[in-house]
């Protein structure tokens, strides 16, 4: 019967209430598949690579327990300038995505919420669509709009738009858009518009319009209104969708591989080729550390305005 | 003084200009899309040039056995995804709406949110090396279907969360509070009142996470076998080496079909909340 009574302390002492069967279900599984394979990542990242896999980090030999830490990965990353490239190339098209991302998707936002109310549940239904429709194909596509003689391209063309990207840097020859930063950075705002959109929109169509009439009864006209009023209210908006789009795109992988050229190297793309082309695990993890400790601010950012908006409610 | 002001920017300020920014966007959003609707049906295999109307990229698909397994194998990990996370996310955003004090509250949130925006291949590598690890010392599990839904759970489960936890914030408190002053006891008010009341949010959430494990390249690169390829696995090695019509193919039956869900599914969402906002209002005139 000792067991019926453990069972009866249990539930006693609250570990089988349904309180923590609801918080605990969730938290254990992110606990094994999430926190745990980072720990595990940081570990092969100072292992040495044997042959086939990593060597284990502590070894029993002759009554001796050694451990064994070897930097030499992050010396590597240190020392190449290769790495320090491209880990630099993904933070410049990561930020250049969030900045061209916000100039059009704060506008989009806002017209969409200042829309007539019974046109906002479509508008908003339109921006999902391609949502569920493969993020994957969708990035294909325009491997064929900006190709030779592809839509897009010749439209670029005719607005003679190709002068103006040769000059920005974009392209490097008059005509050719495919595999190069222009294409890349195309790929990624088309990507992640949604992510900026969403928040934004969320943000911008539960504001109380009577503060803007407040600020219109006091004399302001409607641009200062916009400028003192909209946007420092929807400044959590702004942060929650730049964090969306930043983050990701610093590690993106599909992108670059599809859309971006030879000189446009992406962090994600090295990372990969480390893995599935040298079967340097050891170094793969490395590299995701260290990407790991470029995103940890805009990461800490992102959750600490995620929790706010879940508190404010 | 000054007589009427409107005072919204953007009311005063060219609502023309405001509608072509949105008609902008939405040929943005949806131009790649009507693309490859188009060159599915272009009799020549070269993407650019037109060359006639055509149904043979679609005939060759019915024979491409490795696109057909790899649809089959994405199909019933998005299966198991989309039920997993919805329950998983049911119990995560119940977590975050309603027990606002636990140990480790803060260290819960940020899990459940990192996901949404943490690199995929940071993902993928980690939980990878963490069943490498754990196969070394127990000899199982094998990669394959089972570590591809691990893995796009991870995902599902942070994108079930946010959907449910927007409804459930919104419900009022009051109407779980009567059921629980009438008796019922708290797994019987989660029954019979609150799951009724966020099935909408379910049913997105569930279709949101199906669609998203089935497009899903970089998790699965990582976690899939051998012979455990999924679709988008096909389709990206195929996209890699260049364009590739029979791929038009393939994208233009899954927004076909996803575009038929979406819609339908969204119909009949709204269908059953006028019913319940109508029965509401009839139970409160009485």
């Amino acid at each position: 019967m000792s067991a019926n009574r453990f069972v009866a302390r249990l539930r006693k002492s609250k570990l089988l209430s349904g309180r923590s069967a609801v918080i605990g279900v969730p938290y254990a599984w992110l606990l094994v598949f999430f926190l745990l394979p980072f720990l595990i990542v940081m570990k092969i990242s100072v292992s040495e690579m044997e042959t086939v896999h990593f060597k284990d980090l502590l070894t029993y030999k002759d009554g001796l327990l050694q451990l064994t830490l070897k930097f030499s990965n992050y010396e590597f990353i240190a020392e190449d300038p290769l790495y320090f490239k491209t880990y630099l190339a993904s933070l410049k098209y990561a930020a250049i995505t969030t900045v061209i991302s916000l100039l059009i998707g704060y506008p989009f936002s806002y017209f969409m919420a200042r829309a007539k109310a019974s046109l906002q549940p479509a508008l908003l239904m339109m921006v999902m669509l391609p949502f569920w429709t493969s993020f994957l194909l969708r990035v294909y596509a325009w491997k064929g709009l900006l190709g030779e003689n592809g839509w897009v391209a010749n439209l670029l063309e005719w607005l003679h738009v190709d002068h103006l990207l040769v000059a920005a840097g974009l392209i490097p020859a008059l005509g050719k858009f495919m595999n190069t930063p222009f294409s890349l950075v195309l790929g990624m705002v088309y990507t992640y518009l949604p992510f900026m959109i969403l928040p934004l929109y969320a943000n911008l169509a539960k504001m109380d319009l009577r503060l803007l009439e407040a600020a219109a009864d006091l004399g302001a006209t409607p641009w200062t209104t916009f400028w003192k009023v909209t946007v420092p209210l929807s400044k959590a908006g702004i942060i929650a969708g730049s964090m969306l789009v930043f983050i990701p795109c610093v590690g993106e992988f599909v992108i670059p591989e599809l859309l971006g050229g030879p000189e446009t190297l992406m962090i994600g793309r090295v990372l990969w080729d480390e893995f599935f082309g040298n079967n340097d695990w050891p170094m793969a993890s490395g590299v995701a550390v260290v990407m790991i400790l470029l995103i940890i601010v805009p990461l800490a950012i992102f959750n600490k305005y995620q929790a706010e908006a879940q508190e404010a409610r | 003084m000054n007589g009427k002001k409107p005072p919204i920017f953007g009311e005063t300020f060219n609502r023309r200009f405001g509608k072509s920014w949105l008609v902008g966007g939405y040929v943005f959003l949806y131009l790649p899309i009507v693309a490859l609707v188009i060159y599915s049906f272009n009799d020549s295999p070269l993407p650019t040039t037109w060359g006639g109307f055509t149904f043979k990229w679609y005939g060759k698909l019915v024979n491409d056995t490795e696109m057909l397994s790899g649809f089959w194998l994405s199909l019933k990990v998005a299966f198991f995804t989309a039920c997993a996370s919805v329950v998983l996310g049911m119990f995560a955003a119940f977590t975050l709406v309603k027990y606002k004090r636990f140990f480790g509250r803060t260290m819960f949130t940020g899990m459940v949110n990192a996901p949404l925006v943490m690199p995929e291949v940071i993902v993928g590598l980690s939980l990878l090396l963490m069943l490498v690890s754990v196969q070394r010392w127990l000899g199982f599990p094998e990669r394959g279907a089972a570590t591809i839904w691990m893995g796009h759970l991870l995902l599902g489960l942070a994108y079930a969360t946010v959907v449910i936890q927007a409804r459930l914030q919104d419900l009022n408190p009051q109407i779980e509070e009567a059921a629980m002053d009438l008796g019922a006891k708290p797994h019987q008010v989660f029954y019979l009142v609150t799951m009724p009341m966020i099935a909408q949010a379910l049913a997105s959430a569930w279709l949101l996470t199906f669609t998203l494990s089935l497009d899903d390249v970089v998790l699965s690169a990582f976690l899939s076998g051998p012979g455990s390829t999924t679709m988008p696995l096909v389709i990206f090695s195929r996209a890699r080496l260049g364009l590739n019509p029979s791929v038009n193919a393939v994208a233009t039956v899954i927004i076909f079909v996803v575009s038929i869900a979406v819609i339908t599914a969204s119909y009949l969402i709204a269908r059953a909340e006028r019913q319940r906002a109508k029965e509401i209002a009839a139970a409160q005139r009485s």
